[in-house]
Order: C-alpha cells, then sequence, then structure tokens
C-alpha cells in the first residue's frame, strides 16, 4: 500500500495487508494518500479487532438470517433458470453523510427532469418539434408505447419510484451510469441486507450514526396510500410471477409493506378499473406499483403474445381508472442514448445545468458527434443506443476501447457508417474500489452504488444506502450478479445521532391490512391444492411404506396381500420399484409449485419445509430401504402440516388449505377402505388398512383383539374421534366452508353449501354394516364434482 | 364517388367464452378532401356491457368494447354512406430516394402521418435480404420514389400468385414471399418490407373495395372480405401515396380506408383476449356499392 501512515494501530495494519488500491483509481476505504478515510475508520478499527474465526462466525450469522428468510434472486443461465441465494458481500460500503446529500440533490433534480421529459415524449413533443431529442430516438424505442400518447396519468405524474447506478469516477466525482425508470429492483433486497449487516455487525450499529431505511419505505407506503381514489382499496404489487428473477422482492416487498400482491391474471378490467378477482367476487384495486415491463402489461394493445398480462390495463390508465407506478411506458427514457441529450434537455426545460453528471456519450446519429467518436475509439464504449442496460452488461455489440468483445462480421469502423443511429458512444469508465473480503483478506473491487428515489407529497427522497454492487475481480464487466458478482449494503455515516424509527405502530395500520374476503381467487386456488397436494403426497407415502414392510417381513409367506398390495399401489399410478417413484414425487412437485406463487402468505419456515420436502425427492442411496425413505417424506409432510395447525394464521387463505387438506384425507380414507376393508381383500389387508390410516392402535382401544370389516369401517369412516376417519375430515370440511364468503345468504344455504351437506348426510346416516366398497365410490365422486363446484365459485 | 358500404365480421366460438374484451378499428377515416363519411353506423352483438371511443396513435377510430359474461359469438356490422374522391394527379416533381434520408432526419414531428413511425422493423414487418434484394432488382439508376413505389408494386404483382390458401393470418411475409403465394395481407407486407429495405417510409392500409366493378370492368381482387393495401412516403412535397399490390393499382376511388399503420398488427379489424379453450370460426362479408344519391342506401 502506498504511502500508509505510520502511526496506524498494528491491526489495522495487519487487516489492510492486502489491501493495495489501484494506481489511478480512487478508493472508497484509502484516499489518494494512502489515509484511511475517516468515515471508514470505526469500522475499520472494529473490523481489524476480529480474529479470523470471529471474523468467519459473523459472515456465517448474516448468511445464516438470508438463508432462514429464503432470500435468493432467480438465475437464468442459457435454458434453465434456477434459484440462487443471495450473493451478499459482508463489508458495507460506507458514504458520508454529507457525500450523500450531494448525491441525492443531484438525483432529486435529475428524477424531476425526466418527470418532465416523460410529460414531453407522452404528450406535445416539444422537444423533437425544438430538435433537442431526435425523433428517431423515440420512433424506433422499444419502450416508447405508443397507446400511451396522449393519456395524462390522473395523478399528473408518470414517475414515483425511481433508482440510478452511480460510479465515481477517476477525478472524485460521482456520475450516473443509468437511469431505471421501468420497474427499479433492489429496493427490498437492500432492506435483507440491511438486516444481515445489522446481524453481523450490531456491536457497530449500536455506537454508530448509520441512517436507517425505514422511514423511507414508510413515507413512501403513505404515498401509495395518497394515490388511492375514493374507495380506497389496498396498493398492490402487480408482478410477472414467480419466474422472475426478483419475485422475492415483490413477495417480501409486499409483505413488509402491507400491499397485495398480484399477477396479471389477477386482475380484469371493468369500467375503465382494474377489479382483483377473489373469493368473493370482484374488488376494486386503483394503485398498482407496476414490477411487469410495459410490453407485457396488456397483451390487449401492448405485446399481443404476453400471457401475464391484463387486457385493458392501458385502457384503464387512459380513462385515469388506475395509477401505476411507474407509469406504462416509463422505460422510454432508459435508453443510453438519452444521456446524449439530458445535459442540454436539463438547462432547457430547468433553466439550470444537471447537477450530477451522466457518463459522457455521443449518439453517433449525428455527424460531429460520429466523428468525434471515430476519432477516439481508444476511450470509448461503443454499445447500441436504444438499449436500456447498465453500460458494463454483457452484451455482443458492446465495444470497449475500440475493440469488439465478439468476432464481429463487420469491423468498428464499418459498424459506424451503416449503424450510426443505433450506436452510442460513451467515455470508457474505471470505477472506483471498496474493500470486499476475498480469499481471507480485505480486497479492492470495482463497485457502483444503486441509488433508489421515491415520491411523496412534497417531491422526493433518496433512500440512505443500502445497496452498491461489488465485482468478482478488477473487471468492471463482472459487476453484475448474474456473471459472478455480489451485492453489498450501503451506510450513510451522519455526524449526529440517529433516531430509530420501524414501520409497526407507525401510521394506521388496519387501514392497509386488507379485508380478509379480499383474498385473490388464484392465491385461494394455490392455497387449497397445495393443501391437496400435500395431504395426497402423504397418503401415498403411507401406503407405500406399509407396503414396503409387509413385503420385507412377509416376503413368500403371504403372496395374496403382497399382490393386492401392489395391485391396489398400481391403481394409484405408484410404482414401487421406481427410485424415487413418480407418483409420490408428482404431487411434491406440485405442492412446491404452489408454494412458490405463495411467497407472501406462507411463513419462512412453512416455505422451507416445502422446499426440504421437495429435497428429498431424490434417489435413495444403496442401503436405505423404500420404507426408510418413506418415513423420512412422511415426517416431513407432518411437520408441515404441523407448521399450518399449529402456527398459521386463522386467515381466509388458511381456510383453502385447510379445506384442501380435509377434501383430499376424505377421499383418501374412501380409497383406502373401498380396496382394503372388503370381505374379499386378503388376510392382512384390514390391518395394512389400520397402520395406513395411523389407526392400529386405536383400534386395539376400541375393540380389543377383534378385527373385522365392521370395526375396521366405524373407526375408518364413520368414528368422528378418530382424525383420520372420512365423518371427522367432512366435519372440519364443514367448518371451513361455511367461513368461507356467501356460504349462506339470508339463512339460505348457498348451492355449495347445500352439496356439501348431501354428502355429509349421506355418510353419517351410515352404519359399518351399510357402508359398502360401492357407497364408498359413490362418495368419492361426489367429493370430485363438490371441489369442481368449489373451483367454479370461489378460484375462477 | 358515393357508396353504400355493408360490413359484417363475425367469430363463432365452438366452446363458450368468457367475459372478453376487444379493440376494433373498423369504421371508415375522415381524410379531408379525399374520403368523408356521410352517415354511418357500428352494432355489436352480444349487446357489449361496455363500449367507448378512442383516437389511436395513428389517428384510426377505435373502439374499445367489453362482453360481459359467457357468449359464443362476437359480431361486428357497420353501415355507411361514404364519399370517395378520386386520386388527384401529383403536383410536384418526384423525389430522388437518396434525398430521402436527409429529409426525414429534419422531419421534426412524431404525428400519426410522421415518416419516423414507417422507416424500421414493425411487429410483423422484418426488412431482410430477401425483400431488399428484390427491391433493389427492379429499381432503374436514380430512380425516384413515386416511380419506385409503382416498379415495385407491379413487379411484386407480377411475381406473387394471389392465393387465398397459401397462407393464413399469422404466416411471417418471409415464408409468403419464399413461396410467391399469399392475400393482400402477405403481399402488402412484403411491399412495405422491399420499400423500408430501400429507404422509403411504408405503412400498412387497412380498408375496402369496390364489390360491384363499374360496367366493362374487372372485379378487383380481394373486394369479397376487408382489403390491405400499402402507403409509401414520397418526401416532404408529395407525403403519402397509396399502392394496392395485390391488383397492381395505385388506391383511388374503388378502395375505401379504413385505418393507417406500420402493419397488421396495428390496425387488425379486432383483436381480442378470451378466456376460452375450443376453437373459433370467422367469416367477413363485405357489400361496398355505387350509392343512389337521393335514394336510402342501398344495403
Amino acid at each position: 500500500m502506498p504511502q500508509m501512515m505510520p502511526n496506524l494501530p498494528p491491526a489495522i495494519e495487519t487487516a489492510l495487508a492486502s489491501y493495495t488500491s489501484l494506481p489511478g483509481i480512487p478508493d472508497e476505504l484509502i484516499d489518494p494518500n494512502g489515509q484511511i478515510r475517516p468515515v471508514w475508520r470505526a469500522f475499520i478499527d472494529l473490523f481489524s479487532r476480529l480474529s479470523p474465526d470471529e471474523l468467519a462466525s459473523r459472515f456465517a450469522l448474516g448468511d445464516q438470517y438470508l438463508a432462514d428468510s429464503g432470500v435468493y434472486f432467480r438465475h437464468v443461465d442459457g435454458g434453465t433458470s434456477r434459484e440462487r441465494p443471495w450473493p451478499l458481500s459482508h463489508v458495507p460500503v460506507l458514504v458520508a453523510e454529507n457525500e450523500w446529500a450531494e448525491i441525492e440533490a443531484g438525483l432529486v433534480q435529475r428524477a424531476d427532469l425526466l418527470e418532465l421529459v416523460m410529460r414531453d415524449i407522452y404528450g406535445p413533443n416539444r422537444l423533437v418539434a425544438e430538435g433537442s431529442l431526435p425523433p428517431m430516438l423515440l420512433a424506433q424505442n422499444p419502450e416508447w408505447v405508443r397507446p400511451m400518447i396522449g393519456v395524462q396519468p390522473r395523478t399528473g405524474h408518470f414517475l414515483h419510484f425511481l433508482s440510478f447506478e452511480l460510479g465515481r469516477s477517476p477525478n472524485g466525482k460521482w456520475w450516473v451510469l443509468n437511469d431505471r425508470t421501468q420497474a427499479p429492483s433492489g429496493a427490498g433486497f437492500a432492506l435483507e441486507n440491511r438486516v444481515a449487516t445489522t446481524r453481523m455487525f450490531p456491536d457497530y450499529f449500536q455506537s454508530s450514526n448509520v441512517k436507517r431505511l425505514e422511514g423511507f419505505f414508510r413515507s413512501f407506503r403513505d404515498h401509495l396510500l395518497s394515490l388511492r381514489g375514493a374507495d380506497a382499496t389496498v396498493p398492490a404489487i402487480l408482478s410477472p410471477g414467480s419466474h422472475a428473477d426478483t419475485y422475492f422482492e415483490h413477495a417480501y416487498t409486499a409483505r413488509y409493506l402491507g400491499l397485495a400482491l398480484l399477477e396479471g391474471e389477477d386482475l380484469v378490467v371493468e369500467k375503465g378499473r382494474p377489479m382483483v378477482r377473489t373469493i368473493s367476487g370482484l374488488r376494486p384495486v386503483d394503485v398498482l406499483w407496476r414490477r411487469i415491463d410495459s410490453a407485457f402489461a396488456d397483451p390487449l394493445e401492448l405485446d399481443e403474445g404476453s400471457q401475464i398480462g391484463t387486457p385493458g390495463l392501458v385502457g384503464a390508465m387512459r380513462q385515469q381508472g388506475v395509477t401505476m407506478v411507474n407509469a406504462i411506458g416509463s422505460g422510454a427514457v432508459e435508453i443510453r442514448a438519452l444521456m446524449a441529450f439530458l445535459p442540454r434537455i436539463c438547462r432547457l426545460l430547468t433553466g439550470e445545468p444537471l447537477r450530477l453528471s451522466n457518463i459522457a456519450t455521443w449518439w453517433c446519429g449525428q455527424a460531429k458527434e460520429r466523428a468525434h467518436v471515430r476519432d477516439h475509439l481508444d476511450a470509448m464504449m461503443i454499445s447500441p443506443a436504444l438499449s436500456t442496460r447498465l453500460p458494463f452488461d454483457r452484451e455482443d455489440r458492446s465495444a470497449i476501447g475500440g475493440k469488439l468483445r465478439t468476432q464481429a462480421v463487420q469491423t468498428l469502423q464499418g459498424l459506424l457508417d451503416t449503424e450510426a443511429g443505433y450506436l452510442v458512444g460513451q467515455e470508457a469508465i474505471t470505477l472506483s474500489t471498496s474493500p470486499a473480503f476475498v480469499d481471507g483478506a480485505l480486497r479492492p473491487r470495482p463497485m457502483t452504488l444503486r441509488v433508489f428515489l421515491a415520491r411523496h407529497a412534497d417531491g422526493w427522497t433518496a433512500m440512505p444506502g443500502g445497496y452498491a454492487r461489488i465485482g468478482r475481480s478488477n473487471d468492471v464487466t463482472g459487476l453484475s450478479m448474474h456473471a459472478g458478482g455480489s451485492c453489498a449494503d450501503v451506510w450513510v455515516v451522519s455526524d449526529q445521532p440517529i433516531v430509530p424509527e420501524r414501520m409497526t405502530g407507525l401510521g394506521d395500520v388496519r387501514e392497509i391490512a386488507g379485508d380478509e374476503t379480499e383474498l385473490p381467487s388464484r392465491a385461494a386456488e394455490n392455497l387449497y391444492w397445495l393443501g391437496r397436494y400435500i395431504q395426497r403426497a402423504e397418503f401415498l407415502t403411507r401406503l407405500t411404506r406399509v407396503f414396503d414392510i409387509r413385503t420385507t417381513e412377509l416376503g413368500s409367506s403371504n403372496p395374496p396381500l403382497v399382490e393386492h398390495l401392489t395391485g391396489y399401489l398400481r391403481f394409484l399410478g405408484v410404482e414401487p420399484a421406481e427410485n424415487p417413484p413418480t407418483a409420490i414425487a408428482q404431487p411434491v412437485r406440485s405442492a412446491a409449485r404452489c408454494s412458490r406463487h405463495l411467497r407472501d402468505r406462507l411463513a419462512p419456515d412453512a416455505l422451507v419445509a416445502i422446499a426440504a420436502l421437495s429435497e428429498m425427492i431424490a434417489p435413495r442411496p444403496a442401503g436405505v430401504s423404500l420404507a426408510l425413505h418413506m418415513g423420512d417424506i412422511l415426517r416431513q409432510t407432518i411437520g408441515f402440516s404441523g407448521l399450518v395447525r399449529e402456527y398459521m394464521y386463522r386467515s381466509s387463505g388458511w381456510r383453502f388449505l385447510s379445506a384442501g387438506k380435509a377434501l383430499e384425507g376424505a377421499l383418501s380414507t374412501c380409497s383406502l377402505v373401498a380396496s382394503l376393508v372388503a370381505p374379499s381383500a386378503p388376510p392382512g389387508a384390514m390391518e395394512a388398512a389400520l397402520d395406513c390410516a395411523d389407526s392400529k392402535l386405536a383400534h386395539h382401544h376400541r375393540f380389543g383383539f377383534d378385527m373385522s370389516c365392521e370395526t375396521v369401517t366405524a373407526l375408518l369412516c364413520l368414528d368422528r374421534r378418530n382424525p383420520r376417519s372420512l365423518l371427522h375430515q367432512l366435519d372440519q370440511l364443514k367448518l371451513h366452508l361455511e367461513a368461507m364468503p356467501n356460504a349462506a345468504h339470508d339463512g339460505i344455504a348457498s348451492p355449495l353449501m347445500r352439496a356439501f351437506m348431501k354428502i355429509h348426510t349421506a355418510v353419517a346416516v351410515q352404519t359399518p354394516q351399510t357402508l359398502d366398497a360401492a357407497t364408498l365410490l359413490g362418495i368419492s365422486r361426489e367429493l370430485a364434482s363438490l371441489s369442481d363446484q368449489l373451483t367454479a365459485t370461489y378460484l375462477s | 364517388m358515393l357508396y353504400d358500404l355493408r360490413l359484417k365480421i363475425a367469430y363463432k366460438y365452438a366452446a363458450k367464452a368468457g367475459s372478453s374484451r376487444h379493440i376494433i378499428r373498423v369504421t371508415p377515416r375522415e381524410l379531408p378532401g379525399r374520403q368523408r363519411t356521410i352517415v354511418s353506423s357500428l352494432e355489436i352483438a352480444p349487446r357489449p356491457a361496455e363500449r367507448s371511443t378512442f383516437r389511436d396513435s395513428f389517428g384510426n377510430e377505435a373502439q374499445d368494447v367489453f362482453l360481459r359474461g359467457e357468449h359464443t359469438r362476437f359480431e361486428i356490422t357497420v353501415r355507411a354512406r361514404i364519399e370517395r374522391q378520386a386520386a388527384t394527379p401529383l403536383a410536384f416533381p418526384d423525389a430522388r430516394i437518396e434525398a430521402l434520408e436527409e429529409a426525414i432526419r429534419h422531419h421534426r414531428d412524431l404525428g400519426p402521418d410522421s415518416p419516423h413511425h414507417f422507416k424500421a422493423r414493425s411487429r410483423l414487418v422484418r426488412p431482410g435480404q430477401e425483400t431488399t434484394g428484390f427491391a433493389l432488382g427492379v429499381l432503374p439508376e436514380g430512380a425516384g420514389v413515386v416511380e419506385a413505389v409503382r416498379r415495385i408494386g407491379e413487379a411484386l404483382h407480377a411475381e406473387m400468385i394471389y392465393d387465398v390458401n397459401a397462407t393464413d393470418v399469422d404466416t411471417p411475409h418471409e415464408a409468403a414471399f419464399s413461396a410467391r403465394r399469399g392475400v393482400c395481407q402477405d403481399i402488402s407486407h412484403i411491399m412495405i418490407a422491399c420499400l423500408r429495405g430501400v429507404g422509403i417510409p411504408a405503412g400498412y392500409v387497412s380498408g375496402l373495395l369496390r364489390t360491384r366493378p363499374p360496367p366493362g370492368k374487372e372485379r378487383l381482387a380481394g373486394a369479397d372480405a376487408m382489403h390491405a393495401w400499402v402507403r409509401a412516403w414520397c418526401g416532404p412535397d408529395i407525403g403519402w401515396i397509396e399502392y394496392d399490390p395485390t391488383n397492381a393499382i395505385e388506391a383511388g376511388d374503388q378502395h375505401i380506408v379504413v385505418a393507417y399503420g406500420r402493419d397488421y398488427s396495428d390496425v387488425s379489424p379486432a383483436k381480442g383476449v378470451l378466456r376460452m379453450a375450443g376453437s373459433q370460426q370467422s367469416s367477413q362479408s363485405v357489400d361496398l356499392v355505387e350509392a343512389d344519391p337521393a335514394g336510402a342506401p342501398a344495403v
């Protein structure tokens, strides 16, 4: 390290032994004179006093928190997509409050400017008419959404929530690398970064003045509430769904702010306003925090191929029946080429220069600018003018320092001639470095800040810190998380003590908490089927375990029983020779799929339990018996059911989950008794049925050693005290159905309730003698059509 | 020329469709000095729960229609009396293609008729080597823009076989061009690709043709359903001209304009999103006949 001060404590010297800042590149921790910047001093002091073991255990605390909360992002690599743990860089980035204030002031000005540009490009188009913006940059801009031309947002504002990527230039000044106006992501992850770093460095937080993040969210939530129309409804996050790379964040933010989480399929537009399909019918919603890209939001007026949008949303904007955060079409001002014109547009529209520069950009569609780019190719990044990606994202067509990244057919000079209007040159910049803990030591890595801005009644506020991207190596192109980069918390450190604030206990919590009857039908459907799939998996697992134990124990001594059980399993689709049996894997996978859509409704522990269950669906190693493997799966399903029973809030969602379990439980009991408890069944079959229903002890308790079709039927079907019995499952189902919306009207039961009561009564009037296989199968069919009726009533 | 129009578009669904929303563009445009609607009506069955009108970004009148509840058919009927003028001779000399680029750059406007919208690829039109090569092959050295439009249109008419069975509404124009077969939609998309490929802004026109020819003339191809042709921007003086490559004629008083767009997806007569399991059948019928100025509408 150059010119390190001689009087540093030895611990700090040791901690920074590997920290060699790069020549000509500013460093966040070390100033040009080799001194530790004051804002970092206390933290480095603490950090340097931690032994390698202490550091490891602190980092583990943070990672453990993220794992327990299920923080992930979806990584798409070629054709495959999977969930990846959140890549937290354990060392935060520290920024002094006064420096942050300058950043915020610059970005507030920029946000106001972008709002003015939006108003112009979807309105009078003065910028084009006066020659301040080349028309091609709109006409061929994929995010300039023509159906929005002339549409006025009902609040007067297009933009409400923005993010900006910032880098520090070699002269020490911050500059804007790109603008995110479409549907900025990362704010929810910033909150999780903060909780994780608080776990890792609680001692530092107690004694330091790090600005808190909660107030930013509270004020934005208040803003969302203020955007609602007269019949105030809960604002919602409109998500593209669980396949989106940042779906975790949508669910997390919805939960944290008490917002609804909706997908396009949840909505229908009527009379110019979006309505949510809920279990109680259509309910209005008029504030949508849009996380779905504009093009996909409305298949009627935008991308016809979109499967995830809502027909009529553009019409709802046109008729001012909804406020979108941000308005459809907001992505238009993200394009790189706009940066070439913003400095001038700023002076034109506001009379002031940009307070915070953006990265120097030249649009090659102009002869003079093209010549400049051509003459300075070595110091330029050349890339698509209409792209909205970050300057460092890998793109086949980008070139840095005059070299094309991929083997191109054309030379760069050739491209500049033929595709001039589609290209920009941007100054090939370097970023500042900030410490990351790599290979056991602090090392400098390139860094960008992501700063979020939210609108409130009086203007814009920046979230004070929370999110920085840290490069994997010293190559700036490695910043992207998909390229192995990581994410760090950003601490804005004040000179003044910070008053802690919290979300809870502030504002009117009840106001936002949504009526119980407003459960979206799609969420109810996922909960209902989650219950059914879990119950089905449990039943098939029990049955397969019973089969394997019987086969192993009895072997050839009771071939009729083994044959009978094999036949029954086959009838249910279970092939015990498969490892693992497909028929068991299927309901588990389906349950996991349902749970992925329920991230905002299931507790993290329940989600973790289902994830663990999915992981058990794998070939068992040699030496592990089928029965043992089934036992493991069984315990996990029972664990999940226990969480639901003991810990889940008795919401209407819980009702649907539990109704699904009860109905599936009734179906499996019918099937089990009809197949194994019959005079024609081989000896030992009734005992297997009791085993499978976990009712052997109860049978012994009630009937002693006498076992007959009647005693087993009595216990498994008609004994209300037995929680596995058919009648008990129907009793449970009744409680849930009665509690659902519109179960009765003016004292008259709904058609669904009446259909249910017929089944319930038909079972209740049976005796063990009359309840034979044919009757049970008839009940099964009735239950299946009851499920269809429930779906038609609540779930579609 | 005075016309009476009756246009009926009908969809029949094999299975019941749930509530559905549609955007329809079926009413003739007002084109000052060229086309005027004297009276018109638009009927929709079943009766929509909601219906509103707006003007889209290309200046077309669009209806936003919501059908509530289950239904098995969707029918649109337009009746109108329209006055259509014959095309007037060009009042300006033809511009050179090379001059267009510069003229467009100075065109500081993004209104509905701005050439900027019609230069590059759009959802359904992708200028490519095949079409651009074809266009360059039929252009004489130093051709003017209007001349180029006519040459390319005539060449395509000669090259393409009008065949209602060769393509459907979703066939890419590249496939239709390789097969050298298609209907007005395909031929228009191909011609637009050719024109944009050589630097001439070009758009799609949806409209109707006179169904009973004037005495002694042949009936034009494509008259029995909604028709399509091409418009091209020929520089700031001449502006837009319209050419019908399916019939190799300039669009004149036998053509009624319904909507302008970049390609079919901007102007499709009925665009809808339905929740439906089965298939659908669609049919169109058109009557566009010369009207008796003194009489009641003939259709």
